[in-house]
C-alpha cells in the first residue's frame, strides 16, 4: 500500500541535541524517520520502526516509520537535516528560501535500508 | 575546579544567560541550568583534531598544518570567479566583521543560515517594519502570548519559562495562570497540548488565515466564509476577540510561515495583523530564531554593508537581492564556483540538488566538527568553538546583544585567526 501526503520538514528536541554529532548513530536515530498519524501509518499496513519510502518530485529516501498523534491525515513530518532533504523542493521561489514544507509526496512500504549520512552525501558525489 | 555563573548559552536564539558551569582540569564536567540542547553542545562531541585536504572528493583526507590549509584554503578562493561564503550563525560578530571583509576583499557572496530560516523576515521587515519589545518586555507584561508555526517545546525549551507562556515578571506575577496561550499550526504539537486554544491550519493556508483574523479584526466578520483555511469563522472571532482584549499581546513566530508557501508574505501579513492590533492593544511579533547568533549576523552584516544577508560584493559595492543572490539561488543555478562554509552546516541543511553542487566545486569548510559539508569538503579547518572556548557578541532573537564568556581554553586557533591568516594570503596572492 502507499500513500500520498504532504510532507513538512522542522525541528525537533533530539535533532537539536545531536546537530553537533552529525557522523553518530544518535543523529541518525533523531532524523531519519517520517512521522505519521496512526490512521495513515495503518494505511500502509506496516508498523511504526519499519522502513519506507519518501519519494517527492525532486528525489526519494529511506527513512523509518514513526507514529505521531498529533499530524493530521496525510500530513507527514520528517526532522530537518540530510533525510529530509533529499526530498524538499530547491526551488527558492524569488526570496532565496527552498520550500522545506508543503511538499507533495508519496510514501510506502520498502525493503531497502536506511543510508548512513556518508552513504548518502556520498551518492550527490 | 572551577565555578562559571551567569554563562551565556551558545545554542539558540533564546540566548540564556543564567548556566553554571564547573570546569575541571580545563574540561567541562557539569552544565546546571540548560536545557537538553545547550547542554549537549556545551558538554561537546567529537571534534576534528586537524586540518585536512583532499583533491579528490572520493578519496580520504590527508592531515596537514593549518598554514597548509590556509594557504589552500586561499587560493581555492582566490581563483574563483564567483566565491560563497556561507554559514555564520554559530560564530560570535566579531567573526562575521572578519568574514564580510574578506567577502569584500574577494568580490563573492556573503550569506548566513537565516536564508534556510527567517530570511524571509527580512523581506517583510523592509515592506512593513517590526512592532517588537525586547523579551524582557515580554515576560513582564504579555498577557496573551501567540506561536504561530513554532515549536518552543523541541526548538527553544526554555523561551516558555524565561520570557514567554509561565515567566513571572513586574505585571504578571501570576505567570501563567494569568495567561491566555494560543498556539496556531498545522500539526498538534508539544507546544501545542499546553496550549488554552490551538487552532489547526490547513498546511499552506497561514495568509489566509491571518487575513481573516485582520478582517474581522476591521469590523468586517460577514465578508468572511464559514472556514478559513480549515479554521472555523467561529474561533477565528473568539481569537480576535482575545487579541483585542488583552492588555499586552505577543506573536511569536517559526518556520510554519517562514517555509510554508507564500513565506515572506505570510509574515508580511502577520506583521500587518499586529500593527492593526496596536489600534486596539499594545501588541509585538517577535521571530523566533535559530542559532544562538544568526540575529547578529543579521546586525553586523547591516551595519558593514547596508544590508542584512545574501550581499554579493562581485560589483565592487555591496549588492542584496534574496532570490538572485542567496546561497540556494547561486548553487542551484550552479554559478557559483568555490565555497567556504563556517559555522554553518550547508551539506546538512540545503536540498539536495545544492548539495550536489557543492560536491562538484572546490570547498573550504571552517567547523569544530566533522558534518556533511565535511563530505563535500577539499579544505577543512577545524577551529574553537566560540561561546564555549572563544568570547565574543552575540545577539539575542530580540535583538539585545550580550557578551558570550570563555570557559575553557581551546584546542584549536579561533575563526577570526583563520579568516585574518585567509585574507592576508587572498591579497599576497593577488599582489596587493
Amino acid at each position: 500500500m502507499a500513500l500520498n501526503a504532504i510532507l513538512i520538514t522542522g525541528r525537533t528536541i533530539n535533532q537539536g541535541a545531536t546537530i553537533e554529532n552529525k557522523t553518530s548513530s544518535d543523529y541518525q536515530e533523531a532524523t531519519a524517520y517520517c512521522e505519521l498519524n496512526p490512521k495513515d501509518i495503518g494505511a500502509l499496513g506496516i508498523s511504526p520502526g519499519s522502513c519506507v519510502s519518501v519519494k517527492t518530485d525532486h528525489g526519494d529516501v529511506v527513512v523509518k516509520l514513526k507514529e505521531n498523534k498529533g499530524n493530521p491525515d496525510g500530513l507527514a513530518f520528517i526532522p530537518m537535516g540530510p533525510w529530509a532533504n533529499a526530498v524538499v523542493n530547491p526551488d527558492t521561489r524569488g526570496c532565496g528560501m527552498p520550500g522545506f514544507k508543503g511538499i507533495p509526496s508519496r510514501i510506502e512500504p520498502t525493503e531497502k535500508k536506511v543510508l548512513t549520512m556518508k552513504e548518502l552525501i556520498a551518492r550527490y558525489k | 575546579m572551577t565555578v562559571i555563573t551567569d554563562a551565556l548559552c551558545p545554542f539558540c536564539g533564546c540566548l540564556c544567560d543564567d548556566l553554571t558551569i564547573v570546569v575541571d582540569n580545563n574540561k567541562i564536567t557539569d552544565v546546571k541550568k540548560a536545557c537538553k540542547l545547550g547542554s549537549a553542545k556545551i558538554m561537546g562531541h567529537h571534534r576534528i583534531k586537524a586540518p585536512m585536504m583532499r583533491n579528490d572528493k572520493n578519496s580520504e583526507f590527508r592531515e596537514v598544518s593549518y598554514d597548509e590549509a590556509i594557504n589552500e584554503a586561499a587560493i581555492i578562493l582566490s581563483n574563483s570567479k564567483r566565491p560563497l561564503l556561507y554559514g555564520w550563525a554559530s560564530a560570535v560578530c566579531e567573526v562575521h566583521k572578519k568574514g564580510i571583509l574578506l567577502a569584500e576583499e574577494l568580490g563573492a557572496i556573503i550569506d548566513n543560515t537565516a536564508t534556510v530560516c527567517h530570511a524571509p523576515s527580512t523581506l517583510a521587515v523592509h515592506e512593513k517594519g517590526l512592532p517588537s519589545a525586547t523579551l524582557g518586555q515580554i515576560k513582564n507584561r504579555a498577557d496573551v502570548i501567540v506561536f504561530w508555526g513554532s515549536n518552543p517545546v523541541h526548538a527553544h525549551p526554555r523561551h516558555m519559562g524565561r520570557y514567554s507562556v509561565f515567566s513571572k515578571g513586574l505585571f504578571t506575577e501570576k505567570g501563567r495562570k494569568a495567561r491566555k496561550v494560543i498556539v496556531v499550526d498545522v500539526r498538534k504539537t508539544e507546544t501545542a497540548n499546553m496550549a488554552d486554544e490551538y487552532v489547526q491550519v490547513q498546511q499552506g493556508s497561514d495568509y489566509l488565515v491571518v487575513s481573516a483574523l485582520r478582517a474581522i479584526l476591521s469590523g468586517h466578520a460577514d465578508v468572511v466564509p464559514d472556514t478559513v483555511g480549515g479554521v472555523s469563522k467561529e474561533q477565528l472571532i473568539k481569537i480576535v476577540e482575545v487579541l483585542k482584549t488583552a492588555k499586552f499581546v505577543s506573536i511569536f513566530f517559526g518556520m510554519g510561515l517562514t517555509q510554508s508557501k507564500s513565506m515572506y508574505k505570510n509574515i508580511d501579513n502577520a506583521i500587518s495583523l499586529t500593527t492593526e492590533l496596536n489600534s486596539f492593544t499594545k501588541c509585538v511579533i517577535t521571530p523566533m530564531r535559530g542559532h544562538y547568533n544568526v540575529t547578529g549576523f543579521g546586525q553586523v552584516c547591516s551595519w558593514e554593508t547596508g544590508f542584512a544577508t545574501a550581499v554579493d560584493f562581485a560589483r565592487g559595492a555591496p549588492y542584496y537581492n534574496p532570490g538572485e543572490t542567496a546561497a540556494n539561488d547561486v548553487l542551484l543555478r550552479k554559478e557559483t564556483d568555490a565555497a567556504m562554509i563556517i559555522a554553518g552546516d550547508a551539506g546538512a541543511h540545503f536540498p539536495a540538488d545544492s548539495v550536489r553542487h557543492l560536491a562538484r566545486i572546490p570547498v573550504v569548510q571552517i567547523d569544530p566538527y566533522w558534518n556533511p559539508t565535511t563530505e563535500v569538503a577539499n579544505v577543512v579547518i577545524p577551529v574553537a568553538i566560540c561561546g564555549v572556548e572563544v568570547a565574543g557578541t552575540a545577539y539575542r532573537m530580540d535583538g539585545v546583544s550580550l557578551r558570550m564568556r570563555k570557559m575553557v581554553e581551546p584546542m584549536h586557533p579561533p575563526d577570526t585567526e583563520i579568516l585574518e591568516k585567509i585574507t592576508e594570503r587572498v591579497r599576497e596572492l593577488r599582489g596587493e
